[in-house]
């Protein structure tokens, strides 16, 4: 199974192509943001070293949030449209997964955060077993203070990846465990791990519909649901004419 | 989303509106407009494929807007036409969307050389003058409001709801022009429009007749903005036509479907022995992938192709004529 993994949850735009549990190429790009000029670019020649053409692909596999709007936008907006066109498989992961999934030590807490700023992050936490990363707390967008907190009633070592060091002198006074220290590579998402990870799970049932998951309401959105208490978010905004 | 033949037909033409999201929140929220797009985007595909009858080896290239409007909805347009050309291996043409609102008119005649637009919308009030195919020339344009905008203005004024155009105009129709607005830059030397006088004198009037406890007429309201606004689109691009004795003059743009706007340009025009007006068909008017189509089938022939890279240009516009005729 030839497999096309694609991240750009955050600043790294990420891509890598496997075969099966084969790694043919990645490639990792963190000196700039500009994922809507260079993700299509980095995927052509990701392709072309492995000397394989998109209609070689059998599945795409996306890191499809959160993190950054803009970065997410593309990669999802990338990844469906290939699927769809090529008519094949899409695969989505959490984009906070895919970085916990770097932690190859079977049992750990993993806490995967992006800083999300104002003390807000995207967090959540895992548990490496059998070899992939469970959920133990659910992804969210909250506030760093809540989500250490809850944390620390685990009374174990976590594993902090991501932004955390953002959160350093507010890790060590919350958290009693030792954490881990970690190498910095590991805040990185590797990609390859996500096309590995997207082999094991099931597909997107529906291609067309799948958005992003950003995790948080936009500022209208809040207000209007704040307006409207009682009225839910589930009608259809956009008609064919 | 539309499939185009040799540039002036239509296999099918997609659009997926997001008035009622719009409407939710009073205006455009450029994230859930994004977001929207995403839900859509990969549908629309298929359905134009579908009721093109076509598959993808029937295509030739993908053409997209890249600009000029919000740059999250663009994002998703370049993206996906991106990819669908490298998963297909077709050629990519990059369209600005403005040159896509003159070519609807194509869809009425083939556009004869030099042709001037009056081109009216939401974002945009500019006179663009077109010496040959694939030139664009801004000569005139708006210093501060767009019409289609002035329009969305006054009818949140008068209690309409977004967006205002069409209501204002019916309104327009039956009403009369009473009140007299000020005509922004009617005499001035030169083709640049401007309608916030006109926003402000018509909002001063209603606050005013709100204080002193007076119900204005609404038709006679929208009467005399409308009037207003079509006196100074008018006579701005009668005086470029004196300067420019062009063959067509094309009225295009979303304010292109008022009503008032095309019967006051055709009696304008019905006596000028060199210009005849085009109008951009009714239901080509607002957004559409038709229009952005029939010109992409003139910058295919005129080689203008873009690679992967491409991304989206929220402010690209024409470029100012270089040496206007004065
Ligand atoms: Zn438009």
């Amino acid at each position: 199974m030839k497999i096309l993994a694609i991240d750009t949850s955050n600043r790294p735009l990420s891509v890598a192509v496997l075969d099966d549990d084969t790694v043919l190429a990645a490639i990792t790009v963190t000196v700039h943001q500009k994922h809507a000029e260079y993700l299509l670019p980095e995927i052509e020649r990701l392709l072309a070293m492995a000397d394989l053409k998109p209609t070689d692909l059998d599945r795409v596999v996306v890191a499809a949030g959160p993190g950054s709007y803009t970065g997410i936008r593309i990669a999802v907006t990338t990844a469906k449209t290939l699927a769809a066109t090529l008519d094949i498989d899409l695969v989505a992961v959490s984009s906070l997964e895919t970085l916990a999934a770097n932690v190859p030590v079977e049992g750990a807490l993993v806490a995967p955060m992006f800083d999300a700023r104002n003390q807000n992050v995207f967090a959540g936490l895992y548990r490496i077993a059998g070899g992939v990363p469970t959920p133990v707390i659910a992804d969210a967008h909250t506030n760093i203070t809540d989500f250490l907190k809850a944390v620390t009633e685990y009374a174990e070592p976590v594993w902090f990846l991501g932004d955390a060091n953002h959160f350093a002198d507010l890790i060590s006074t919350t958290v009693s465990a030792a954490t881990p220290r970690i190498s910095s590579w590991l805040n990185l998402p590797q990609v390859a791990t996500i096309g590995l990870l997207g082999q094991q799970l099931d597909p997107v049932a529906d291609v067309d519909r799948f958005v992003p998951n950003y995790l948080r309401l936009t500022q209208a959105e809040a207000e209007w649901q704040a307006k409207n208490p009682n009225k839910k978010d589930t009608e259809s905004y956009v008609e064919k004419i | 989303m539309a499939v185009i033949e040799d540039g002036h037909k239509i296999l099918s033409n997609i659009v997926a509106t997001q008035i009622k999201s719009h409407q939710r929140f009073g205006g455009v929220v450029p994230e859930v407009a994004s977001r929207h797009h995403i839900e859509e985007v990969t549908l629309c595909i298929k359905d134009a494929l579908d009721e093109a009858q076509v598959t993808y080896d029937d295509l030739d290239a993908v053409a997209v807007t890249y600009g000029p409007g919000l740059v999250g909805a663009l994002l998703i347009g370049v993206t996906a036409a991106k990819t669908v050309a490298f998963a297909h291996n077709l050629p990519l043409i990059p369209v600005n969307h403005m040159a896509g609102h003159i070519y609807a008119a194509r869809y009425v005649e083939p556009i004869e050389f030099p042709a001037m637009a009056l081109l009216v919308s939401g974002g945009h009030t500019e006179l663009v003058y077109m010496p040959a195919e694939n030139e664009f020339e801004i000569i005139g344009e708006t210093r501060d409001d767009a019409a289609g905008e002035a329009y969305d203005k006054v009818g949140r004024v008068m209690g309409v709801n977004y967006p205002a155009g069409k209501t204002v105009d019916e309104w327009a129709h039956q009403g009369h022009d009473t009140f007299n607005f000020p005509r922004a830059m009617e005499k001035d030397d030169n083709f640049d429009f401007s309608f916030s006088g006109l926003k402000s004198a018509f909002i001063n009037t209603t606050h005013h007749a709100d204080q002193i406890g007076e119900t204005l007429n609404k038709q006679d309201l929208a009467a005399s903005f409308q009037q207003a606004v079509v006196d100074v689109l008018a006579e701005k691009t009668q005086r470029a036509l004196a300067d420019y004795p062009v063959h067509q003059l094309i009225l295009a743009g979303g304010v292109a479907a008022n009503h008032g706007l095309r019967e006051r340009l055709e009696r304008d025009l019905s006596s000028n022995p060199v210009t005849h007006l085009v109008k951009a068909p009714l239901n080509l008017c607002g957004d559409n992938a038709a229009m952005i189509g029939a010109f992409a089938y003139v910058a295919y022939q005129h080689g203008v192709f873009a690679d992967a890279t491409l991304n989206a240009d929220p402010s690209l516009e024409f470029d100012w004529v270089e040496d206007p005729v004065k």
